[in-house]
């Protein structure tokens, strides 16, 4: 393990030389809050990111279902999820829904029977996935009709010609907006901040409050959000280059 | 980047048609200037021949019925509330209708702001385009930056950034110009439009063939020609659609301002609650607010939709 004490000091002796206050650095409570802020954000985003792409296939296979009523359902919810505002469902699940779903403890308390946590990360990847539904329809819609027919030819059924025809080709070609969306995703876990989730805006929000180094803190969180999505765009932007169609757009 | 790193042969003889009449780069360009928001357009899939179903309908498309889907849960929320409620307390929908007044004021103040934003964040983002495209090395790699930083950040982090950070006035000489919460917080929004509109104006650039760009110069037009009279006219209108899309995100991104503190609709719609105090009263009132914003974008995200199409057939 690395003596990171000297990295600690310097910040402390840069807010007393230049009077830039930097707690998270050298106060070790405000550090271990700061970081475990950083980690639920972390952990925020891949539980949403997974979830959101789960929702996205499974809704697109449910799309391509004979029953209309099924259909007509995910329709249903993909355009109400995506012409209403993110932080009012939130607030819907959270605060509406939330009140009804509680359970009693072995005390007699009634508490909700679903965490803020666990409500961020429900909203957030149903509306993430209502956006998923589309991109992935999009592109099943674009994979060429003959491919399917060759894959019928081979006596494959709906649900196995869907996996292991479509579904790679679709998630191929569909990359480019599931990328963008899942970034939007990555920036929109921020407006779990709203309920209370102790993600890394909520702990700044009290750090900045406790300290009164507001702009330290904010310029903190912008260089720190900018940095991660940038990585991620950057990643994203990799993969979507390796595992463009070969063929299918001019390069 | 591995390139061709497959061997699939399935896709060689089917060519999309773009959605962009640009010819061989649009398509590339084309995800790019549309695809950073993968809104609305997936509503309806570019004219690709559709192979799933006939007619290039893909799934259901969403007709108004989905709308008196959504008065249905209004109404059985209210229903259900109902029946929880106390009998002597006022009827749910006679307490929504009660509000309606209060929270279309609160609305209203959303759409100003909507419409605010997205005016300054299109003028600013315009500028900040032909930067992206400049000849001018540093004013390229500045816009650049400036771009993508506005663009990674998350928007509420902007908006606590610009409500914290600005001042409550401006003192220019002896003019005192008042700085409300709610026009920081606007400015907040219209920075994140900007860099989008930054990015759409650069795609749309791009998607040009760059044939005109040469023949332009052979006919003798300056840069500053080709761009004002070639250029950018065609880009106005392959813009538009997403430059649509971009303000449904930014409307229904407007209740982030709450959160800093704004007396928007979803403020409002908190300060009736306490204000009721019912709790049976929580569903029906988040359902109707989120009503009040299906309602206005809805008609937004159709209009995009029938407009990309009668783009596309040109």
């Amino acid at each position: 393990m690395i003596n990171l004490n000297p990295l600690w000091d310097w910040f402390r002796t840069l807010h007393e030389t230049t009077g830039i206050n930097l707690t998270i650095f050298y106060d070790p409570f405000d550090r271990a809050r700061f970081f475990n802020g950083f980690l639920t954000s972390l952990r925020l985003m891949a539980i949403c990111l997974v979830a959101s792409v789960v929702i996205g296939v499974v809704g697109a296979w449910i799309q391509r279902s004979r029953i209309l009523l099924l259909r007509a359902v995910t329709q249903g919810y993909v355009q109400f999820f995506r012409n209403t505002p993110p932080l009012v469902q939130l607030y819907f699940f959270y605060f509406a829904l939330g009140s009804y779903v509680r359970m009693t403890t072995p005390t007699g308390l009634s508490v909700p029977a679903i965490s803020n946590f666990e409500w961020a990360a429900i909203g957030l990847s149903l509306y993430a996935g209502a956006f998923n539904i589309e991109i992935f329809r999009a592109g099943i819609e674009a994979v060429p009709r003959e491919t399917i027919e060759a894959a019928e030819a081979l006596g494959y059924s709906r649900l196995k010609a869907y996996v292991y025809i479509i579904l790679p080709l679709a998630f191929r070609i569909s990359l480019p907006a599931l990328n963008n969306n899942l970034v939007n995703l990555v920036k929109t876990t921020t407006i779990s901040y709203a309920i209370a989730v102790p993600e890394m805006l909520y702990v700044a929000n009290q750090i900045w409050s406790d300290e009164l180094n507001v702009p330290e803190m904010m310029n903190v969180l912008l260089v720190i959000y900018v940095s991660l999505v940038g990585l991620l765009v950057f990643v994203m932007g990799r993969w979507e280059r390796a595992m463009r169609v070969p063929g299918y757009s001019p390069s | 980047m591995i390139p061709n790193a497959t061997d699939l042969p399935v896709l060689k003889p089917f060519r999309p048609s773009s959605p962009l009449p640009g010819g061989e780069r649009s398509d590339r360009e084309a995800i790019r200037v549309r695809g950073f928001l993968s809104a609305h357009e997936f509503v309806t899939p570019s004219p690709r021949p559709s192979p799933l179903r006939g007619e290039g309908e893909g799934a259901l498309r969403l007709g108004p019925s989905h709308l008196l889907f959504l008065i249905a849960a209004l109404l059985l929320a209210v229903g259900i509330g109902q029946a929880a409620a106390a009998p002597a307390a006022p009827s749910i929908l006679a307490t929504l209708i009660k509000w309606t007044p209060l929270l279309a004021q609160g609305f209203a103040l959303n759409i100003a702001m909507s419409f605010l934003a997205m005016g300054i964040g299109t003028a600013l983002g315009f500028a900040l385009g032909l930067g992206l495209i400049s000849l001018h090395r540093p004013v390229r790699g500045v816009a650049w930056f400036l771009t993508e930083f506005f663009r990674n950040a998350p928007w509420l982090v902007l908006l606590f950034y610009c409500m914290l950070l600005l001042p409550f006035e401006l003192r220019i000489g002896d003019t005192i110009i008042p700085l409300p919460g709610w026009m920081k917080s606007t400015l907040g929004l219209s920075l994140a439009v900007m860099a989008n509109v930054a990015e759409l104006v650069r795609g749309a650039v791009n998607s040009i063939p760059f044939g005109q760009w040469e023949a332009s110069e052979a006919l003798a037009f300056t840069r500053m020609q080709t761009l004002r009279m070639v250029i950018l006219p065609q880009c106005i209108k392959r813009m538009t659609p997403p430059w649509m899309n971009l303000y449904a995100i930014l409307t229904v991104g407007t209740p982030l301002t709450s959160v800093v503190g704004v007396s928007e609709a979803m403020t409002l719609t908190g300060d009736i609650l306490a204000a009721e105090n019912r709790s049976e009263l929580l569903v029906p009132m988040y359902l109707y607010l989120l009503l009040w914003f299906f309602v206005y974008c809805y008609p937004i995200a159709r209009f995009t939709v029938s407009l990309e199409r009668r783009f596309q057939v040109r």
